[in-house]
């Protein structure tokens, strides 16, 4: 079981190691690409499923239990419905930017998935600055919030996306910086190398403020509750989104829930030990640990109300961004200290 | 290390082809007569919208994001220097501990000057 995947990719590569390189290259490429998206489609299909019934019950209820065996279907019977919907563009809109919008906001949330170890060798590019490259393509998602709520030419999907470039820039800082500590112990910037830092201890051990910091900055980056001021249902309609029908919405969902996927599996592989674990597949042990980590996320969305914008804001810069100096402080005098101690140099 | 980005570059290729992939079959199976008429109309209250929407907004969201910049800058240092931590010795943490003390105090600056506050 714990070479199932691997074997397969070696496989595929024996098949075309008679070839020139940029016809390995290509093959490999595609072969990890069509796995990542197998593993994004499959989560976000689960996940849909999951985020319901795990709020039914949270709120004392069945959740959804009509279309197949305990609800099952649910999520497969709400894609095909959203892929036979019109495609409706509202007539003010500005119509490319609307309709490039669901396009861009996919992007990043694909391309993430490809500096994640999700188990042992098991790896789609080992890029030697992995985590900034995760940070940096993940960024860009702002980039087209923005684009869809401008173009809707919606007040509401206005605010909403104003308030997405507030927040998610405003976050992006102590998330940065969490990560800090973690790159500080483990000397690298190579999400596999981070895993192996974690053999012994995981470095949620070493850091747990910065993983905390980690955790509420994601939720904010991710747009869910309590930090859900971009949606916000209940003062602005869904935000940004509100104007987007059929297969449009659903790729911006998509991206949503790949995005939670991503920070997931980044939490996982920086402070949860990535795929280190006994006896199980490191692959399955990598998926357990980011589905733990999914539903604490799912608990706090249903479990805190949302947060009003200043007081949002507010706890970033003055509580958030001081506690993560603070903790590259830390880490920084505390690996100073284990230095001196053990090899007796500063 | 020109393969590794040669494959990052499939991914972006792949991921905009899943996009407009899935607007394609949303297209082939959508019912085809065009929405008119209040279909397309803006969905606000349920009232006919009143005013532009695109107006100019409050610097609030500017301030923010000069701040943002400020620190993000500072990330970029931060990130080879937190690599090499380990192997530059105390001078370069003692260094950057006074660099980030010189960012902390413009964060404290900012916050005096209430150029945090969200009015």
């Amino acid at each position: 079981m714990e070479h199932i995947f691997t074997d397969l990719a070696a496989l595929v590569a024996g098949w075309v190691s008679g070839s020139p390189q940029w016809v390995q290259t290509l093959v490999m490429g595609c072969l990890y690409l069509i796995g990542v998206l197998t593993f994004i489609f499959l989560n976000c299909i689960f996940l849909i499923y999951l985020e319901r019934k795990v709020s039914a019950y949270i709120q004392q209820r069945l959740g959804p239990n009509r279309v197949g065996p305990r609800g099952i279907l649910q999520p497969v019977a709400d894609a095909l419905k959203l892929l036979g919907k019109e495609d409706i563009i509202p007539e003010k809109a500005d119509h490319w930017v609307f309709r490039l919008a669901p396009i861009i906001i996919l992007v990043p949330a694909i391309m993430v998935f490809a500096v994640i170890p999700f188990g042992k060798n098991m790896i789609p590019v080992d890029l030697n600055i992995g985590v900034f490259y995760f940070l940096a393509v993940a960024s860009t998602t702002t980039l087209a919030i923005l684009m869809g709520g401008w173009s809707s030419n919606n007040k509401y999907a206005l605010l909403g996306s104003m308030r997405a470039v507030a927040q998610i820039v405003s976050y992006e800082v102590p998330l940065a910086f969490s990560i800090l500590g973690v790159v500080m112990i483990a000397g690298s910037l190579k999400t596999s190398q981070i895993v192996a830092a974690q053999e012994n201890y995981w470095f949620i051990l070493l850091q747990p403020l910065g993983f905390l910091i980690y955790f509420i900055a994601a939720t904010a980056e991710v747009n869910r509750a309590p930090f859900d001021l971009v949606e916000g249902e209940q003062e602005i309609i869904a935000g940004p989104f509100i104007e987007y029908t059929g297969m449009r919405f659903a790729l911006f969902y998509l991206a949503e829930y790949a995005n939670l996927v991503a920070v997931s599996c980044l939490g996982v592989t920086l402070f949860l030990g990535g795929w280190h674990g006994p006896w199980l597949p490191s692959w399955l042990w990598f998926l357990i640990k980011v589905y733990i980590l999914i539903f604490v996320f799912m608990w706090t969305r249903w479990t805190f109300p949302r947060i009003r914008i200043d007081h949002f804001l507010d706890f970033n810069w003055k509580v958030l961004l001081p506690l993560a100096l603070v903790n590259i402080l830390l880490t920084g005098i505390g690996l100073k200290l284990y230095q001196y101690i053990t090899l007796g140099v500063w | 290390m020109l393969q590794q980005y040669a494959i990052i570059g499939i991914f972006l290729l792949g991921a905009v082809g899943t996009a407009v992939g899935s607007i394609v079959v949303n297209w082939l199976v959508r019912p085809k007569p065009e929405p008119k008429g209040d279909k397309r109309a803006t969905y606000e209250c349920g009232l006919e919208t009143i005013g532009p929407t695109w107006v100019q907004f409050k610097a609030r969201y500017f301030l923010y994001a000069l701040v943002f910049l400020l620190f993000d800058v500072e990330t970029i240092f931060l990130y080879p220097w937190a690599v090499g931590f380990q192997e530059l010795g105390f001078l370069a943490f003692v260094e950057m501990m006074i660099f980030i003390g010189i960012l902390a105090l413009g964060l404290w600056y900012a916050w005096k000057e209430e150029g945090l506050k969200w009015l």
